[in-house]
């Protein structure tokens, strides 16, 4: 890891303006579980990291009138301990307790997972974003077991536990930097890079994501992930659902696909195909497989195909039993 | 290799990690002038001066940090960069905490940081500053092993033995949090840690034992 001054800002403002002057060449600090193993691998080699921890308004998990607020610096244990996220959110305490290292729960933030860098091994070994040698990607003629079967031109997938539940909940990110806020959709915070300069996320240079807030949750909600191992594993698909209902049927539908794309897949086709039905088994498994549609899988991941499609099936019968 | 970049070569020129200072910065930045102008760099310069003194930037070299480790306080000097497990490791000699993945993953550095197991290689030190930090040195009292290392004893929780401390620290942390576990929440609250020669058996029977030592242990 090379050296860097360290910024132990108090403020919002004293934190985007250490971020808007190019001569800090800044990076900010949150929990520290992707920044650090970056820098270390020189992936990262800011001249100064910028703590935002010591920030008070920037942490916090809260109901307030306008939903669930989520600080960024909220870490993944005050989530997963947070009553009202149990009860009325069970689509994130579901994707929060997935993380199953305590100590990674301890420490790992909201904010840093939605900002997190992809985990893609060959992102990891320093082949960019993309994958790229001689003009071309490792990723379809390497090994692709983890990647996505949304992919390309990038085929990493989205890392972040939380983003598939706050799309499938509607929930908005607010950012920040030294001329003010703007807030933008999860859906479209998520953004599939097409080249080099671009990360797979809308956070642009000098900013810091300040918090997430979820509305009053539209309906029922459910997370469910598939892993290879029980514990300290990245799931290989998950799905997040909500269901607004009348009358035992579905009135509208949401479900978000994570960990089979560079962003997480927000399948309008299951939508639609729930609208007006009641949750079966048999819907269900209709529903996961017009999730699917489209899927383009790689040489080594067409499991993920069947997963994505057990995990939709499996959160829609959580929602109905719930 | 990929490039290395030296924040500090950049703009001062001095060796990165020495003697760099806010004047150095400002003075490196004054006297550098490639393609932007002396001008702009210098009001620049002279808004990072403001930015630098409000928002307490230190290093990128060394700078004196207290750490609260097991209730004592321990003066050290360290860059901004050191981890907390270098620095516990490398400055204290507090060894008991061990560099094995270093990328916040396997958990052999495992300590306790206000009350919460944390990796310690994933820590910055100087982030640590304030916090109760508790380590396996910490752990025992009056010469006698803490009821979860005896109770690894016990069970022959261990075989090489270096994934141990971190072990002992992620399972006294977790039985502070739940003080009757069931073996499931045993298996699911140690998830943070590896075992590479696999003894997990009796690591899940030692943390059992050491809740009921420990005056728990109704659940299991």
């Amino acid at each position: 890891m090379d050296a860097f001054a360290y910024a132990n800002p108090a403020t919002l403002s004293e934190a985007t303006a250490l971020l808007a002057s190019s001569l800090y060449d800044a990076q900010v600090l949150a929990g520290g579980t992707d920044l650090i193993s970056l820098m270390k691998d020189y992936l990262l080699t800011p001249a100064t990291v910028v703590n935002i921890k010591n920030i008070k308004e920037l942490g916090g998990v809260a109901k307030g009138p306008g939903g669930l607020r989520i600080g960024a610096t909220a870490t993944f244990d005050e989530l997963a301990s947070s009553a009202v996220v149990k009860t009325e959110y069970p689509a994130i305490h579901a994707a929060v307790t997935g993380l199953t290292s305590p100590q990674l729960r301890n420490m790992g933030t909201a904010g840093g997972d939605l900002c997190q860098w992809p985990r893609c091994w060959y992102f990891r070994n320093g082949y960019g974003i993309l994958a790229m040698k001689d003009g071309k990607s490792l990723v379809p003629g390497g090994e692709n077991k983890y990647h996505g079967i949304f992919g390309g031109p990038a085929y990493f997938v989205s890392p972040s536990s939380l983003g598939p539940a706050l799309i499938a909940l509607g929930a908005k990110v607010t950012l920040a930097n030294a001329a003010g806020k703007r807030t933008v959709d999860a859906a479209k915070f998520f953004v599939a890079p097409k080249d080099e300069t671009t990360r797979g996320i809308d956070l642009q240079a000098g900013e810091i994501l300040t918090e997430i807030v979820v509305p009053p949750a539209a309906g029922k909600n459910a997370t469910y992930e598939i892993r290879e191992r029980e514990a300290m594993d990245w799931p290989l698909a998950t799905a997040s659902v909500c269901l607004k209902m009348s009358g035992g049927k579905v009135a509208s539908a949401k479900v978000v696909l994570g960990h089979v794309g560079p962003v997480p897949v927000d399948s309008a086709k299951a939508a639609e195909f729930l609208a007006g039905k009641s949750i079966d088994e048999a819907t269900a498994e209709q529903a996961g497989a017009a999730a699917v549609e489209g899927a383009k899988p790689l040489s080594q991941n067409g499991y993920k195909v069947q997963l994505a499609k057990v995990a939709v099936k499996r959160a829609l019968l959580a929602v109905g039993k719930a | 290799m990929k490039d290395l970049k030296d924040p500090t070569q950049s703009t001062t020129g001095e060796t990165p990690g020495k003697g760099f200072s806010r004047r150095g910065f400002l003075r490196g930045v004054g006297v550098s002038s490639g393609a932007l102008t002396a001008g702009v760099l210098q009001n620049e310069a002279e808004a990072a001066e403001t930015v630098n003194e409000s928002a307490n930037v230190s290093g990128p070299g060394e700078v004196p940090v207290t750490l609260t480790i097991n209730g004592k306080a321990m003066k050290v000097s360290v860059e901004p960069r050191a981890t907390l497990l270098d620095t516990l490791r490398n400055k204290l000699d507090l060894t008991a905490a061990k560099r094995v993945c270093d990328r916040g993953t396997c958990g052999a550095c495992t300590v306790i940081m206000n009350g919460k197991a944390v990796y310690a290689c994933t820590v910055l030190a100087i982030d640590a500053q304030g916090k109760q930090i508790q380590t396996l040195e910490g752990l025992s009292a009056n010469g006698k092993p803490h009821p979860v290392s005896q109770a690894f004893v016990n069970n022959d929780a261990q075989q090489c033995g270096y994934c141990t401390p971190g072990f002992v620290v992620a399972t006294k942390n977790f039985l502070d949090h739940n003080p009757n576990p069931t073996e499931e929440q045993v298996k699911q609250g140690l998830g943070g840690n590896l075992c590479r020669c696999g003894t997990y058996m009796g690591i899940r029977k030692a943390a059992l034992e050491a809740a009921k030592t420990m005056g728990g242990g109704k659940n299991a």
